[in-house]
């Protein structure tokens, strides 16, 4: 198992196994097909995906098959689907690209995205096509930059400000907290800010302490702003879409390892709802929830529960503020037991208000109590074997749904 | 359109001169332009940064590097290409000075008793002009005074006045144009004042009434108004800076007739975000203007304690940002150069910085009595000398713009206007309960709307602990 996680080398090998998961095929038995919650409707590929309040983030194929083993072979796909494969940097990048083609407000500022095209290429190319000064490279004053693409959105621009690390945007917590969050409220509503916050956080390999931070713990209680996470190349154009066209303000979460991944998304436009969880395999017995990376994690212990009998239900919550009870809910009421899977520390992290809102809200419906799996609390060692343990693995994942599902 | 610019040679003395004008560059009908003295100028800087361009970088060529470039300067000094352009070398070990022999001398224009000092330049101004600046200096002085009163009173929770500062607020108000965006500290309810916010209006945000644009969620003297381009006021020091930056960067991509202006006392130089954003601002070519107000105060720390450089003028040199030291209490002085500094960052497409020196009369708020960190007689002093208004009145009585009577007559108009506007306000509703939860998103979420929902059945369960003034 850690062969898998950690693949020797760049990190285009070591996502190997989740480059050829195409995160939209389930391991779904077709008898399951029958789900009529409105945030699990199937869609097929090329729906109107513009209707933003409709379940439309979820793509589905019906042609399923289950996948037995992890390293799938990408067989040639000769179904009628349309669409283009790509990384999920480009993926951002051609979100970021058509909405900066539609909208002449929309531009981009942060360290290195200019020329550089961005510490992890997001911005590839962008300020060729743009320019110098809608693609603008900063100085390095992360709340200076934050302020100023607050600023420009009170004027009427529409900016999308990347950090270079999330944890770099500690530095902007002053404006992004003070200024961001609450100016549309203090101002009576007079002044909007409709920016986007974005950039790679989590943990990645070996990185360091401070390289390998967590912010969404840090922000979540943050009046006025959104977090989302994305995790495939779909979800990750359609949040960057749907955030920059929101007219609140959007922290997007990607992660520093999943920028590799490759899926083959629709050719045309669509978004994804902010504020909803996805789906991601339907299940009878336990919901697991998870988000960002863990995803993958929870994915590859779903093989081998799969194998062991169990029939798990993961959902990659996605909207991290706030969270999609609504889905979560519908879940919990089907299995009553549930397992959170965070990269966030145990303190104070994502989890750990989900199992408050799960606890309060649907406290009937619960057959055991909610579990939550996360990081120690401790900064991420450097060591790649300390790093590794810090961080959820597939087989705690098992253990933990076997001891809940007894 | 020559831009004339000098800097001394010798790096004992920075005067900083008054530029020629473009005359009919955005130029205001009511208002003509005589600057006179045209100085010698500087070569161009070398290796301007343009955003716009800004593939190259300075890499040296192959010749320079493998040779020395030799000029026959007076010591023998050689030149060497160095990221950022050449630089020459020295052979004596020289340190530059922390600071200068003499500090940067202080533009003004009315002396202490409002006489026009001799061969002083200026930007002219009509009589109408100058007797709606002196008018909205004195309502500006009414205003904070009879506020003040009533948080004494117990009428209003809090306040903050300008006491002191009326010109800096008022005079550099009305050389700007009102699409030039405002991103004040707190202490600039002048500049709202001369774009036309009524009393009525700053009363009822200080009440937190429903007529309040700010919807009562803010704390008084927290004024903000789209319609007239100013920024709502956000209490924590200097984040407005870097916001500003941001605004003219806006104004640029747009390529409007219009710069970001921004305010902050002494003590907001000290945070990151200054020197973040001046930098910010000469780095992008931003147009904004930096307006200093050194006041002498930070709460109770003096200037002193606060920063150890020639006040805040040299500071704009260590980002490249050209600079000026105004007399903050002469209205003409600060008219002036907030005009020029505005055709300069339009035009140049620069950030400029201007210093006000003032003096803070009133106490930091009216959760301070500043009298137990500094001298009554100090602040006496200030309030008398070197009050702003009677320098100013001297100067447009001297125009005969103005009169015992028309003062009077102001007075009394004002005092009685304030005092309406105060029980209005007082008897004005509350907002809503609604408008706690509303405006944190563009549309309330679902917890949002719950927690509604709780307090509402709260304050159902138990009215005799919710105040009564707020309707539901």
């Amino acid at each position: 198992m850690s062969s898998i996680i950690h693949g020797a080398g760049a990190a285009t090998t070591t996502l190997s196994t989740f480059n050829s998961v195409d995160s939209k095929k389930l391991f779904v038995a077709p008898s399951r097909t029958n789900l009529s919650v409105r945030s699990q409707r199937y869609i097929v590929a090329g729906s109107d995906a513009s209707k933003k309040s409709f379940g439309s983030g979820l793509r589905v194929r019906h042609s399923q098959k289950l996948i037995p083993n992890a390293v799938a072979t990408k067989e040639a796909d000769t179904s009628a689907s349309t669409g283009h494969e790509l990384l999920l940097f480009e993926a951002l990048q051609e979100g970021l690209e058509e909405e900066m083609d539609r909208d002449p407000h929309v531009c981009v500022m942060g360290e290195d995205v200019g020329h550089y095209g961005g510490s992890y290429k997001v911005t590839k190319g962008l300020a060729d096509k743009f320019g110098d000064l809608r693609v603008l490279d900063t100085p390095i004053c992360e709340n200076a930059f934050t302020g100023m693409g607050i600023g420009a959105a009170m004027t009427g621009l529409r900016p999308v400000i990347e950090g270079m690390n999330m944890g770099f945007l500690l530095l902007a917590f002053n404006q992004i907290s003070n200024n961001c969050g609450m100016l549309h409220y203090t101002s009576g509503g007079q002044f909007t800010i409709p920016v986007v916050i974005r950039g790679p956080g989590g943990v990645g390999r070996q990185l360091g302490a401070e390289h390998s931070q967590r912010l969404e713990s840090y922000f979540q209680s943050i009046p006025g702003i959104q977090m989302v996470a994305c995790s495939t190349p779909y979800n990750a154009k359609g949040l960057m879409k749907a955030a920059i066209r929101s007219e609140n303000p959007v922290i997007l979460f990607e992660h520093v390892l999943l920028y590799n991944l490759k899926e083959k998304i629709p050719d045309e436009d669509y978004i994804c709802n902010l504020e909803e969880a996805e789906m991601v395999r339907p299940g009878e017995h336990i919901t697991i929830l998870t988000y960002s990376r863990m995803r993958y994690h929870v994915m590859q212990a779903a093989k081998t529960l799969v194998n062991k009998g169990y029939d798990p239900e993961v959902i990659d919550i996605r909207s991290l503020k706030p969270f999609d009870l609504h889905t979560i809910g519908n879940s919990v009421k089907k299995t009553h037991r549930v397992l959170i899977v965070e990269e966030c520390m145990r303190t104070g992290g994502i989890g750990a208000s989900l199992t408050a809102a799960i606890n309060e809200n649907f406290h009937d419906y619960l057959d055991a109590p909610v579990m939550c799996l996360s990081s120690q609390d401790v900064p991420t060692p450097y060591a790649g074997t300390l790093e590794e343990w810090t961080v959820v693995q597939p087989a705690q994942i098992v253990t933990a749904v076997e001891q809940l599902c007894q | 359109m020559a831009l004339h610019l000098r800097s001394s040679s010798s790096s004992k003395s920075t005067l900083l001169n008054i530029l020629r004008h473009n005359l009919g560059f955005g130029s205001r009908s009511h208002v003509t332009r005589h600057i006179r003295q045209i100085l010698p100028h500087d070569p161009p800087l070398r290796g301007s940064q343009n955003p716009i361009s800004r593939l190259c970088n300075t890499m040296a060529e192959p010749e320079t590097l493998s040779s020395f470039v030799q000029h026959e300067y007076a010591n023998n000094h050689q030149v060497m290409d160095f990221p950022g352009g050449k630089v020459a070398f020295t052979p004596e070990i020289q340190f530059i000075s922390e600071s200068d022999k003499e500090r940067v001398p202080c533009y003004r224009v009315l002396d202490d008793n409002g006489q026009l000092i001799t061969n002083s330049q200026f930007v002219q101004v009509s009589e109408e002009v100058a007797v709606k600046i002196y008018s909205d200096m004195v309502t500006l002085q009414i205003m904070d005074n009879i506020f003040y009163e009533a948080q004494r009173q117990g009428r209003l929770s809090f306040y903050a006045t300008a006491i002191g500062e009326e010109a800096i607020n008022i005079a550099s108000a009305a050389a700007l144009t009102p699409q030039d965006v405002i991103f004040p500290q707190y202490r600039e309810p002048g500049v709202l004042l001369w774009r036309g916010f009524t009393l009525q209006e700053f009363a009822n945000q200080c009440f937190g009434n429903k007529s309040d644009y700010g919807k009562g969620r803010q704390m008084p003297v927290h004024y903000g108004s789209n319609k007239l381009n100013y920024f709502t006021v956000s209490a924590t020091i200097a984040t407005q800076l870097p916001n500003a930056v941001g605004a003219a960067y806006s104004l640029k991509m747009d390529k409007k007739d219009a710069c970001a202006v921004t305010y902050f006392g002494d003590g907001g130089t000290s945070e990151g975000d200054f020197h973040a954003a001046l930098n910010f601002a000469a780095v992008m070519e931003a147009p904004v203007l930096f307006i200093c107000r050194n006041n002498g105060w930070a709460i109770s720390t003096p200037t002193s304690d606060q920063f150890r450089s020639d006040g805040v003028v040299v500071k704009g040199r260590a980002y490249g940002i050209r600079s000026i030291r105004v007399d903050g209490n002469d209205a003409l002085a600060m008219y002036s150069a907030v005009h020029t500094a505005r055709e300069m960052a339009i035009r140049e497409q620069r950030p400029i910085l201007i210093e006000a020196l003032t003096y803070r009369v009133g106490h930091h708020s009216t959760s301070d009595d500043s009298t137990r960190y500094r001298s009554a007689g100090e602040i006496e002093w200030w309030n008398k000398a070197r009050n702003p208004l009677s320098r100013f009145r001297t100067w447009i009585e001297s125009n005969g713009w103005w009169s015992d009577k028309t003062e009077s007559d102001l007075r009394s108009r004002i005092k009685k206007e304030m005092l309406e506007a105060l029980r209005v306000a007082e008897k004005t509703e509350k907002p809503n309960l609604q408008n706690m939860f509303s405006d944190v998103y563009d549309v309330p979420p679902s917890n949002l709307r719950e927690q509604e929902l709780l307090v509402r059945q709260t304050i159902n369960s138990h009215p005799q602990d919710y105040p009564s003034d707020v309707p539901l």
